[in-house]
């Protein structure tokens, strides 16, 4: 609710400056003087996500860290290309997560006049329109639209790892660094992103010359788990590994506790968020995930980021958000250094720009659209995050 | 780990589920039985049940005892007041009509608790602590075993309230012939209203178990375990007790066994084939009569 | 007379209708939020326009419709992948569609001889489960969880004209259905079944009829679906599209052909526009589901009813 209210006070705000001279209200009027300070041309961001339905959690996140980083640009004076000062702002359409609404919500936010588009935030959304935009021939990133059809065009550019990329990096970690070679996955059949790490991840623990001792599935909205522990626990694995979101992490650790199973657990950044779901942390202990972002760390960048977040939403930034976050500094290098706003020069300007963000230090982009940063690993130490020591 | 142990600890986990939907097939099955309608709504009043405890424990603060009776009342009065403003008016029309009024009444209860709980799943912890039972190398879950000791009490309790007691009989009355049973000067409004109080007060009660055992809501939580305690009670023979209670347990168990030795993304379709199975080769189910259908 | 009349008009109203669409593309007069609305709203109409056949005329409550959507847009889509040349794999896509959804129907429809009222509907919701579960294991051919991409997108608004013929072709089938001999079978075994069995009409193969005509409906407008989005998700086929569609045909006035087609453009068209509100939409739809319901059994409407048909009685009476 609070992320509707907010989208609805922005468009206010819109309207309240489009009349000007006729607000009457005194707040308005104080409002106005504080944005109309300086003069400058606005650079519209068109945001693309699910602020509604089962994965409403997911682009409300993405919304708000988004706009932090659009306040800061602004507050910092905007952009500057050329003599021209850019100020920063942002429109939001909902897509609900679903192919069939990402398009119109797409159209929506051209008819208003976007320069560019952030998103969407779910993979299949994504995928439904990037035909559209490589038609447009507008700059489009994802913050977190991991599968590999959301960047094949050569406008699409993503922030975040793809599915591949962290069922990889964690086979390499769990079998060449931790030495575990038996290994059991849980995953979710009807998820792709849950599907696409989980594939990755068994071929490159035989690659490595591990071994999956099994491999259970699952589906969205299952509570229960007890099938598939059963079944683990009747092999010799050493650790199981669990690509799928918090909620399910949250489920499946709970009743391994129950049964008494003491394996360590392993998962993608879906894990993120599992603390806060979890009746007793104990649980999730131990556990390691991959993640590009971690809010209890002591860099200064995720420190000032987080306390804004807090402040502006009362909730504490997940992944999601720090994606957003790096998406928008993102426009903001390929913008400084295309020295223009056209999104042809910007799509050209993405491979020479490096940005320090949150979910990775000094992050480039490669000719497919990809980021170059390294990947890093998570635990639940003491109850809270922390990243794993190397 | 053996073969035979291992199908052993399968049917354990089969039981585990399939003793909640006995325990929800059992209220569907009282309501279809007396009403003569599917309640679609049945698996949301769990979720309301489970949202309910939540409000009461955490929220508010109340002791667990006095938080299950409120829990049991709240729903009670939600499914009479389900009725009578959503079914009563329809207790002459067509099918058709009350089944889309009730596919609308479990819409209208998930996206009230959306709009106020929201999608993101609320952690609880269970109020039901009952030590594990060991079987040699097997152990039963305390809540397992809670849930099916209730399951059992309720279809007992349930029965001999429906053939032993006034309001039971008149229940029977009812659910044979609604118009024969007004002349023979039962109450049919308040038959029915008592009907839903009491399959609603078993959805709490359902709920109640529901999230202890998962210790997690979200507003969907419902819908699932209602349908699959649907095809449950149809399985065990629409409108008998007993049966709603073995087919709960049989549904368990065809679920948790193709799950471990059939595919994990099948099972599923596993369970809704079994469905249609039934529906086509015996439409009554394991344990309930066959009817001839009067016009 | 009258009936050749109302002939011309719903004719002439087509025509008009497709002139519109195509002056206000063609001239970009139209926004482009609301074109890329054209295609999903032709979708819908043919999607609620067959379901309106089983539910609005045949009386039985489907809720699997999202089933024989799924399975023509599958079908479908793998034919539009072979790339042939467009006059050939559109129609070619749409008979395989349609032709998938028609065996699908068949196969469900068998249990519909022996199921009614409430067996029947959730058995159609138990195939539209089984068949997502299906759908989402074929993984070689559907690509599972990841869905079916790059299909080629041929019916998007740019091909608007073979879409509104195939739109209106639906909505001309139904409807001749519904007010021919067989149309006339089907409403008699909605009306009362045993009498319609004593009169002799063969009420297991009308029945069959209905529902298979639905399903190659349905699989057709799934074959524009996909050559619309260029990717498919089993996700995208659940229980809610079904539940989506049925909406329309009950707000439409279940049976009405015209009032679902409004209600199939409204209920796309509308949420659309009032995107800040999106939250409430399912509240809505549950909403009017439950109103629609109780008016069409109250007092209110049958007084109404009454009302109307004592005044047509008293016209042709003063004309007679």
């Amino acid at each position: 609710m609070i992320n509707l209210n907010y989208l609805k006070e922005e468009n206010i705000m819109k309207k309240v400056k489009k009349v000007v001279g006729t607000a009457a209200s005194v707040l308005a009027a104080a409002a106005m003087v504080s944005s109309s300070a300086f003069a400058a041309e606005t650079f519209l961001i068109g945001g693309i996500g699910p602020l509604t339905g089962s994965a409403a959690s997911y682009g409300t996140s993405v919304m708000q860290g988004a706009q932090i980083a659009i306040d800061e640009i602004n507050a910092a004076g905007g952009v500057t290309v050329g003599d021209t000062t850019y100020e920063f702002a942002m429109e939001f359409a909902d897509d609900e997560a679903s192919e069939e609404m990402a398009p119109q919500a797409y159209n929506s936010l051209m008819d208003q006049g976007i320069n560019v588009v952030m998103g969407c935030v779910t993979s299949g959304a994504c995928i439904a329109i990037v035909d559209q935009t490589y038609a447009d021939g507008i700059l489009q990133i994802t913050p977190s639209g991991s599968a590999e059809g959301c960047i094949a065009n050569d406008n699409a550019f993503r922030i975040c790892f793809s599915d591949p990329e962290q069922g990889t990096a964690m086979a390499d970690y769990m079998v060449n660094t931790m030495g575990i070679t038996k290994i059991a996955v849980i995953y979710n059949a009807a998820d792709e992103y849950s599907t696409g790490i989980q594939a990755a991840f068994e071929e490159q623990v035989a690659a490595n010359g591990g071994e999956i001792v099994a491999s259970e599935a699952f589906q969205t909205g299952d509570v229960d788990f007890n099938t598939q522990l059963t079944t683990i626990r009747g092999t010799d694995a050493e650790a199981i590994y669990v690509p799928a979101y918090y909620q399910d992490a949250t489920y499946i650790t709970s009743q391994a506790a129950d049964m008494g199973m003491e394996l360590p657990f392993f998962g993608s950044d879906g894990w993120d968020g599992v603390i806060a779901t979890a009746t007793d942390v104990a649980n999730v202990e131990g556990c390691i995930f991959t993640s590009p972002f971690c809010a209890s760390v002591d860099d200064p960048k995720v420190v000032a980021f987080v306390d804004a977040y807090e402040e502006a939403y009362g909730s504490t930034p997940d992944q999601f958000a720090a994606d957003a976050y790096d998406t928008v500094y993102t426009f903001k290098a390929a913008m400084e250094q295309a020295g223009s706003i056209e999104s042809a020069d910007m799509i050209a300007a993405m491979t020479e720009i490096t940005v320090e963000g949150l979910t990775g230090d000094s992050i480039t982009f490669d000719e497919s659209g990809a980021p170059v940063k390294d990947i890093r690993f998570v635990t639940v130490k003491d109850g809270a995050y922390a990243y794993v020591e190397e | 780990m053996s073969l035979i142990n291992s199908i052993f600890e399968q049917l354990l986990n089969g039981l585990r589920t399939g003793s909640i939907y006995a325990l929800i097939a059992l209220g569907y099955t009282m309501v279809y039985g007396i009403a003569k309608m599917i309640n679609f709504a049945h698996g949301d009043i769990i979720m309301v049940g489970a949202y309910s405890l939540y409000v009461f424990t955490v929220l508010l603060g109340l002791h667990p005892v006095i938080a299950v009776i409120l829990t049991i009342v709240v729903c009670s009065v939600l499914g009479i007041v389900i009725e009578k403003v959503a079914y009563k008016p329809l207790r002459n029309a067509p099918s058709l009509a009350v089944l889309i009024t009730a596919i609308g009444m479990s819409y209208l209860l998930q996206n009230v608790a959306l709009l106020i709980f929201k999608a993101t799943p609320i952690p609880f912890a269970s109020i039901i602590s009952v030590p594990s039972l060991r079987l040699g190398s097997v152990t039963i879950s305390g809540i397992t075993i809670v849930t099916l000791v209730v399951t059992t009490i309720s279809m007992i309790a349930l029965t001999s309230f429906i053939n032993n007691t006034k309001t039971g009989r008149a229940m029977r009355a009812v659910s044979e012939d609604k118009g024969a049973a007004e002349l023979m000067g039962i109450n049919v409004n308040k038959t029915i209203s008592i009907t839903f109080a009491i399959g609603s007060g078993l959805a709490a009660v359902a709920g109640i178990l529901f999230i202890c055992q998962y210790q997690s809501l979200q507003p969907t939580l419902g819908a699932l375990p209602g349908i699959k305690a649907f095809v449950a009670a149809v399985l065990g023979g629409i409108g008998s007790i007993p049966g709603a209670m073995l087919g709960g347990i049989i549904l368990g168990i065809i679920e948790s066994l193709s799950k471990a030795y059939i595919s994990t993304q099948l099972s599923d379709a596993i369970v809704f084939s079994t469905l249609v199975i039934v529906l086509l080769a015996r439409p009554s189910g394991l344990l309930g009569k066959m009817k001839i259908e009067k016009v | 007379m009258k009936k050749n009349r109302k002939l011309i008009i719903n004719g002439v109203l087509a025509v008009a209708v497709y002139v519109l669409v195509m002056v206000l593309v063609n001239t970009g007069m139209l926004t482009r939020q609301l074109m890329s609305l054209i295609i999903p709203c032709c979708t819908y109409t043919m999607l609620a326009v067959s379901l309106s056949l089983v539910v609005g005329f045949l009386g039985e409550l489907s809720l699997g419709h999202a089933a024989f959507l799924s399975i023509g847009a599958y079908a479908g889509a793998l034919v539009l992948k072979l790339e042939l040349p467009i006059w050939i794999g559109l129609p070619a896509a749409l008979l395989v569609g349609g032709a998938a959804a028609g065996i699908l129907g068949v196969i469900i429809g068998m249990p519909v001889l022996r199921l009614r009222g409430d067996y029947l509907a959730i058995v159609t919701l138990g195939f539209g489960e089984i068949i997502k579960s299906v759908f989402n294991a074929m993984t070689p051919i559907t690509g599972g969880a990841k869905g079916l991409s790059q299909i080629p997108l041929v019916t998007t608004y740019r091909n608007f004209t073979p879409v509104y013929i195939l739109t209106v072709l639906t909505i001309l089938v139904v409807a001749h259905l519904v007010n021919s001999r067989h149309g006339r079978a089907v409403c008699a075994i909605r009306d009362n079944y045993i009498a319609a069995e004593a009169v002799g009409i063969p009420v297991s193969r009308y029945k069959i009829l209905a529902f298979v005509v639905a399903a190659v409906l349905a699989g057709m407008a799934g074959v524009v679906y996909a050559g619309n989005i260029g990717i498919l998700k089993p996700t995208n086929f659940d229980y809610n599209t079904s539940i989506e569609i049925l909406v329309m045909v009950v707000l439409g006035g279940m049976g009405n052909i015209g009032g679902t087609v409004a209600a199939a453009l409204i209920l796309r068209i509308l949420p659309e526009l009032l995107r800040n509100v999106s939250n409430y939409r399912m509240l809505i739809y549950a909403i009017a589901l439950i109103a629609m319901m109780l008016f069409n059994n109250s007092s209110f409407k049958r007084t109404l009813v009454e009302k109307r048909n004592l005044r047509q009685a008293e016209k042709i009476q003063k004309e007679g």
